[in-house]
């Protein structure tokens, strides 16, 4: 496979061209992230259980480019696959989130040295492709940046 | 040292372009061409952002370091004194090139600083600094700026700024459906209120030269102060701000194959020598109490600090390498590689050009949207195959957003690129659709 192959593998241009978790609602609690360079936008939700302690969907909207647009799709995808298998207990907590979202930066930033574990990431782990390709790090993590403010802001309460 | 400022000689010229032997030898000058992207030779299309630098720039300033390192203006042992003048003689150099004098040309940063510099120098005279000689200049409420709605973003930003703090509005002259300055409606912009009129001498994105015909009597009529931003201008057409008749026109030197660090902002004397300074400290006063200071006139009113030395000798070389390759044939040159791409691009479906018709004066340039492709992924296909060419929006957000686009892939052409590069850019462009999976006119 070239660069270029491995960049824009067959499951990034699906998931960019019908991508999953499209469409927010009104009331969700968002996140807006942008990347100044190019114009991509992602505005991301996460949607907790009653308790609060569990996601249980991911819904975003955006534009831009087709890795940008992907990673949200992988993004979501994963979140509600996580979901799904919640008699099991395995829909996130913010911690597992953020485990989630900090093994995917240190991969992405690895410039190819570190793959996402296809075990854990599923789909999503086709994005391994964008480390290395510096200027595209930061299209493939606006939608988990989204996720990580949504964080943050649940954790100081607001 | 030979300038022999040649006229005004507007996109096409009558010279004959570079034979493919003279290409050779040029390109053989810029040793980053040598370099290799993805197993591919590569293909710089990015000169629009920054030129490549020929070795004899890169040595200019070397040795400068080298040889004669020194502070200038200050102190008196040699290498302080041959510091200075090698220093005073890049000023010399540029001056010659716009046919300006020495003390019209102050050294910036690059062109942000110069517009900044300007903007900042009229905002102190409207707050009542440089006494009655700024008093002229000052703004407040009820006058009026105006840029154009293809401005790059230094050339609005500033401005948008200057009329927040003196309660000035800014106004901008739209750009049509195609992203053509719309010329007619600038009577309508431009009038009694105008004060300032800050426009571009060719636009980043499209490429094509501004209406300053039309716009710069418009100005006059009104007595407004005009500010040519000529950042796309200068590495492609002499630049002559006296014969356009502006009053200040600003570049970057490293967009005309000299050194990042140094830009110039060319003023008219009058102009310079009432307004008040913008960044203030040592080398630009005559006399300091404790309560305040008395300001050289320009250029040292405007270049306080230690300036750019090395940059500044390093851009002198850079305007003598294309002094030496003639303006003439370089447009004439750029002329026949616009008119190829243009042409190129034209023929590929789905490809859409920002900017008005192929027929348009502009500079070898184009920016491109890909149907049903965003710019930054068209762009990854490009660098695949070793094609240096800028995605985004080139900071020219209104611009964009005025096409109905957020960003477009742009490729631009400097000295070195070749008829050949041109044909393998547009083959590169159209292979774009087809390796997202994209066919036909409206996939
Ligand atoms: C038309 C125009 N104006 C202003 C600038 C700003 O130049 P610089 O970033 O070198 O200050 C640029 C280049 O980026 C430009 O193309």
């Amino acid at each position: 496979m070239s660069g270029l192959e491995q960049l824009y593998q067959q499951i990034i241009m699906d998931h960019s061209k019908s991508p999953h978790g499209y469409g927010l609602t009104e009331g969700d609690v968002t996140s807006h992230q942008r990347n100044p360079v190019c114009g991509d936008e992602v505005t991301l939700a996460l949607r907790w259980s009653a308790d609060g302690t569990r996601v249980e969907e991911v819904a975003w909207e955006g534009s831009g480019c087709s890795i940008s647009q992907a990673s949200a799709s992988l993004f979501a995808t994963l979140a509600t696959l996580a979901a799904e298998d919640a008699e099991a207990g395995n829909a996130w907590t913010p911690d597992d989130l953020q485990a989630f979202i900090d093994e995917f930066r240190e991969a992405l930033r690895s410039r190819g040295q570190i793959p996402l574990d296809e075990e854990r990431f599923g789909d999503a782990a086709a994005l391994s492709g964008v480390s290395k390709f510096v200027a595209r790090v930061k299209c493939a993590m606006l939608a988990w940046v989204a996720a990580e403010d949504l964080l943050t802001r649940k954790a100081a309460g607001s | 040292m030979t300038l022999s400022p040649a006229p005004y000689a507007g996109g096409v010229t009558e010279a004959a372009p570079f034979s493919s032997a003279e290409l050779e030898h040029i390109r053989a000058q810029f040793p980053i061409l040598r370099r290799d992207l993805h197993g591919h030779p590569l293909l710089y299309l990015d000169s629009a952002a920054t030129a490549q630098k020929p070795s004899r720039v890169i040595e200019a300033e070397a040795t400068f370091y080298r040889e004669a390192n020194a502070a200038v203006h200050r102190g008196a042992h040699t290498l302080a004194g041959e510091a200075t003048e090698l220093y005073e003689d890049a000023r010399g150099t540029v001056a010659r090139f716009l046919a300006v004098n020495d003390d019209e040309v102050i050294f910036t940063s690059n062109a942000t600083e110069g517009l900044n510099l300007i903007a900042y120098a009229i905002g102190n005279a409207s707050l009542g600094r440089g006494g009655a000689a700024a008093a002229p200049y000052a703004l407040r409420e009820g006058d009026e700026i105006v840029v154009t709605e293809l401005e790059h973003h230094a050339n609005l930003i500033p401005w948008q700024e200057l009329a927040a703090r003196t309660g000035a509005t800014l106004r901008f002259i739209p750009v049509d459906d195609s992203g053509a300055i719309d010329v007619d409606a600038a009577t309508g912009v431009i009038g009694a209120r105008t004060r300032i009129l800050a426009v571009s001498h060719v636009s980043n994105v499209t490429g094509a030269h501004s209406p300053l015909e039309t716009l710069v009597p418009l100005a006059r009529a009104a007595g407004a102060l005009v500010v040519l931003d000529a950042c796309q201008s200068a590495p492609h057409l002499p630049l002559r701000p006296r014969e356009l008749d502006v009053d200040v026109a600003v570049f970057s030197g490293h967009k005309l194959y000299g050194p990042t660090g140094i830009g110039v902002l060319y003023g008219r004397a009058e102009l310079l020598n009432a307004l008040p300074p913008f960044l203030t400290g040592g080398s630009m006063i005559t006399t300091v109490t404790m309560e305040g200071a008395e300001y050289l006139p320009a250029p040292q009113r405007f270049e306080p600090g230690t300036p750019r030395i090395a940059q500044a000798i390093g851009l002198a070389e850079a305007i003598r390498f294309v002094d030496e390759l003639g303006f003439d044939r370089i447009a004439a040159t750029e002329h026949q590689l616009g008119a190829r791409l243009l042409a190129g691009l034209a023929e590929l479906p789905g490809i859409r050009v920002l900017g008005a018709g192929i027929d348009a004066p502009r500079v070898a340039l184009a920016s491109v949207v890909v149907d049903g492709v965003h710019a930054h992924d068209a762009g990854q296909v490009l660098d695949n195959v070793g094609i240096a060419a800028r995605v985004g929006h080139h900071c020219a957000q209104p611009l964009h957003r005025r096409l109905g686009v957020t960003a477009s892939l742009r490729v631009s052409a400097g000295v070195h690129t070749t008829a050949d590069e041109i044909d393998q850019a547009v083959a590169a462009i159209a292979g774009v659709r087809h390796f997202f999976g994209l066919t036909g006119e409206n996939a």
